[in-house]
């Protein structure tokens, strides 16, 4: 399905589509990016689901202050590239932002990180964190960065950015651009036809023999099986 | 159709209260037969042909959560289950310290539209397992009794796999199996070395169409989200919705059973349920009534449909009814391939499910613990969604640049983002499912202090494994770890030990929960006779996992399913011999 008929269908679809589309033209609104996100979760929805994600994409979680914070450390965690977007042209920050709503149990781990931001940094520069130069904020990012070599005293540090590194990944790889960089290849109808050969043999691997004439035949999908009396397939 | 109301007007043949395996069997065969059936189900409408009840072939930035879990769908955003293990307004309770986790799904099809599709017959041993080894109870009923439906059902809806001859793992009429994916190919190398056999898998899913009104699989991976041509088995797509098109079937959603109403005798006359729209009590009446509201909801209807001649609960003047609840044991481990990083791409989704699997193999009278396990693979090339480029504070470490140095964990960067590429699809890893041994003092009752929100009492369990349990999974752990080794892994996490029962899941966690309204020959210790009829209310009958003696190390639903069969081909029969 392609984006066009995606669109269509939040237009047309059982999804309340009022938070998008209030007092617009459907047919002649611009459609902006992640339009999607403004309108909860599309298919098969309870009533109950529909309006949830209509209260938590009503409220707001991060402050300004604190996207800006996430914005610089998000594209930190995943910058822009000769192959890919940074994380924040993907929209993560505001993946982040519904994510802290709809799992509540992050928000104060995820909050003191980001107050801790600024304490760092006043103690080590006398400055806010979104004051901080490039290289200034690359300092403060290593202590938490890397779990082996952290010191003792940043564990918590690190266990916030394991979690930040987390949702930025999740956020990132789970979008077009991020199925783009990644080479994946599915979710398209196909007919399985198993490994391609090259691949079962720079694995060394291979298909039992006696398996072989049992596995599906693409060929066959058209035709409705037949079985004899002992279960044997005979047409 | 859509919501409706009756009171207590014309009276049904039949009443089958739930739609999922069970009640949807019931009410293809009964319907099919010329009764008439009135399902009612506790939730909504669902068919996944429609557009707006499609969830499949959506990629995650249709869901602002990226397709992570919720309250009402844990196993992800876009699964087609709708419930949970916390349903709100309507709780359950434990008792005495003890575990138990409930997952409900209410709507049409119930837990059918979430489970892996796993479709394996009972085995002649698995009815019979008291005579081997001593513990719980045989069934009264054998395999040659359920054979003649099993074949019924395979025709019916279908399942693929090859045919093994493998006495306790019984052959039927399959479709062809998918290849497998190289991570099963993987897996396969190890086992050869340990000695542990592997073979194709046996799910129900339509990779050659069996008619001409359902469609065939086209290899999206995406089962549990329902699949909207119908090539997978639910029990809305494959039973209920085709018994309403041909049949006098009606269906009542958003409606809670409270209870079975009975007469002076003690005969059902039909039950009595709150509907969940205008949260009013209505009534229906019947010929028969059948419960397949699943193994624990049926109990649960049965301790409360208390009156003067079932002072206890109807079905229950034995007291075993909610007695010798029991579920699959579970366990999982996980492990990286080093020499499938960075691997080749290709469309590898394959169906919604494991291509290769491995039946129990082993001899119980040679180990120390009574039962066995199947153990299903996963792994591959998935789709990228929430959850995916995770843990790379503790996995990265195993990636290694051209030079044989291997990366520092965490970290973050255009080299982090190129460590995710290739280490995905480069795990893979294994789950044990095993049989444990029923007992009278695992059960779930009517607490007597909580109500739902219905203002119908709740069930309160309690539930112990057994060092049977534990003892197996210790065992599920070694065979894991050397599997996994052999195949080329390295192994994730540590190994668990006796301080978390080696990492036995709660019960309940496999939803795989039976035994609850028992059969058996002796009405003093069971609940129904060998036909699935309540010992005392002869207009009874029980279609769900509840009549299960002992839960096999397979999935229940094929069982569920022919059971369901036989007991609906049985009340046509008791009907027209006016017995009933």
């Amino acid at each position: 399905m392609n984006r066009r008929e995606n669109l269509k269908l939040l237009f047309t679809g059982s999804v309340g589509t009022g938070l998008l589309l209030a007092g617009c033209s459907p047919e002649e609104q611009a459609i902006p990016e992640n339009a999607l996100l403004a309108g909860g979760t599309i298919g098969g929805r309870t009533a109950e689901e529909k309006q949830r994600d209509q209260e938590l994409l009503s409220e707001t979680f991060f402050t300004e202050d604190e996207r800006k914070k996430l914005s610089t450390l998000v594209d930190i965690i995943m910058p822009k590239d000769d192959e890919s977007p940074a994380a924040t042209e993907v929209g993560v920050v505001d993946f982040m932002e519904f994510m802290m709503k709809d799992q509540p149990g992050n928000q104060t781990r995820m909050r003191g990180g980001l107050m801790w931001l600024d304490f760092e940094a006043d103690e080590k520069f006398g400055k806010s964190f979104n004051e901080l130069s490039e290289s200034e904020v690359i300092t403060i990012v290593d202590e938490v960065a890397w779990p082996d070599s952290a010191k003792p005293e940043y564990e918590g540090g690190v266990r916030w950015f394991n979690m930040l590194r987390n949702l930025t990944c999740s956020g990132y790889f789970s979008t077009p651009e991020g199925w783009k960089y990644m080479g994946y290849v599915g979710n398209t109808p196909n007919a399985w036809d198993g490994v391609p050969q090259e691949v079962m043999d720079k694995h060394g691997v291979k298909l039992e023999e006696k398996y072989i004439p049992q596995y599906l035949k693409p060929e066959d999908r058209g035709t409705i099986i037949q079985w004899d009396d002992e279960g044997n397939i005979i047409g | 159709m859509s919501f409706q109301i009756k009171n207590s007007g014309e009276a049904y043949d039949v009443i089958i209260v739930g739609s999922g395996a069970g009640g949807g069997m019931a009410s293809k065969i009964l319907s099919e037969a010329g009764l008439s059936v009135a399902v009612v189900e506790a939730g909504g409408d669902f068919d996944p042909a429609k557009e707006e009840d499609r969830t499949q072939l959506r990629p995650p930035w249709e869901s602002p959560r990226r397709g992570a879990g919720t309250r009402i769908r844990p196993f992800g955003d876009f699964d087609a289950a709708i419930g949970g293990w916390d349903i709100d307004g309507e709780p359950y309770t434990r008792k005495n310290g003890t575990e138990f986790d409930w997952f409900r799904s209410r709507m049409v099809g119930g837990r059918t539209n979430h489970w892996g599709r796993i479709s394996l017959r009972f085995g002649p041993n698995d009815f019979k397992r008291a005579s081997i080894d001593g513990l719980g109870h045989d069934w009264p009923i054998g395999y040659d009794d359920l054979k003649p439906y099993y074949d019924k059902v395979d025709k019916l809806i279908g399942v693929f796999g090859t045919k093994e001859g493998i006495y306790n793992e019984p052959d039927g009429f399959f479709l062809p199996p998918p290849k497998p994916r190289l991570h099963e190919l993987y897996m396969k190398k190890g086992a050869d070395k340990v000695g542990i056999p592997m073979i194709p898998s046996r799910l129900s899913m339509l990779t050659r169409p069996i008619s001409k009104e359902r469609g065939v699989c086209f290899f999206c991976s995406q089962c549990n989200r329902a699949c909207q041509v119908h090539a997978d088995f639910s029990a809305g797509t494959c039973l209920v919705h085709p018994a309403m098109k041909k049949g006098k079937v009606d269906l009542y959603t958003h409606s809670m059973v409270r209870k079975v109403t009975t007469d002076e005798s003690g005969k059902a006359t039909g039950v009595s349920f709150v509907s969940k729209e205008d949260m009013k009590e209505y009534k229906l009446k019947s010929r028969v009534v059948v419960l397949g509201a699943s193994a624990c909801e049926s109990a649960r209807i049965m301790m409360n449909s208390k009156s003067k001649s079932h002072p206890d609960g109807i079905g229950n003047s034995s007291g075993m009814v909610g007695r010798y609840l029991h579920d699959s044991t579970g366990t999982d481990r996980m492990a990286i391939v080093p020499s499938m990083m960075d691997r080749q791409r290709y469309n590898e989704d394959g169906v919604g499910g494991l291509h290769m699997y491995t039946p129990w193999w082993g001899d119980n009278k040679k180990l120390d613990f009574a039962r066995g396990y199947h153990i299903e693979y996963w792994g591959g090339m998935g789709q990228p969604a929430y959850g995916t480029g995770g843990s790379m504070d503790s996995m990265r470490k195993y990636i290694k640049d051209e030079f044989g140095e291997p990366s520092p964990n965490g970290g973050y960067g255009v080299g982090l983002k190129k460590d995710i590429r290739k280490i995905y699809g480069s795990t893979m890893g294994m789950s044990g499912r095993g049989e444990s041994v029923p007992m009278y003092d695992n059960y779930c009752e009517i607490d007597p202090n909580t109500v739902d929100k219905y203002g119908i009492p709740v069930l309160r369990f309690n539930y112990n494994w057994t060092d049977q349990e534990v003892k197996q999974a210790k065992h599920m752990h070694d065979t894991f770890e050397e599997i996994l080794t052999e195949a080329g892994g390295i192994l994730l996490g540590s190994k668990p030990g006796p301080e978390t029962k080696y990492g036995l899941l709660a019960p309940g966690r496999i939803i795989h929960e039976v035994g609850t309204t028992r059969m058996g020959n002796d009405a003093a210790t069971s609940v129904l006779n060998s036909n699935c009829q309540a010992h005392d209310c002869d207009n009874l009958f029980v279609v769900d996992a509840g009549p299960f003696v002992s839960q096999a190390d397979k999935n229940p639903t094929w069982t569920i399913l022919a059971l369901a069969w036989r007991t609906s081909d049985y009340i046509v029969g008791e009907l027209k011999k006016k017995n009933i």
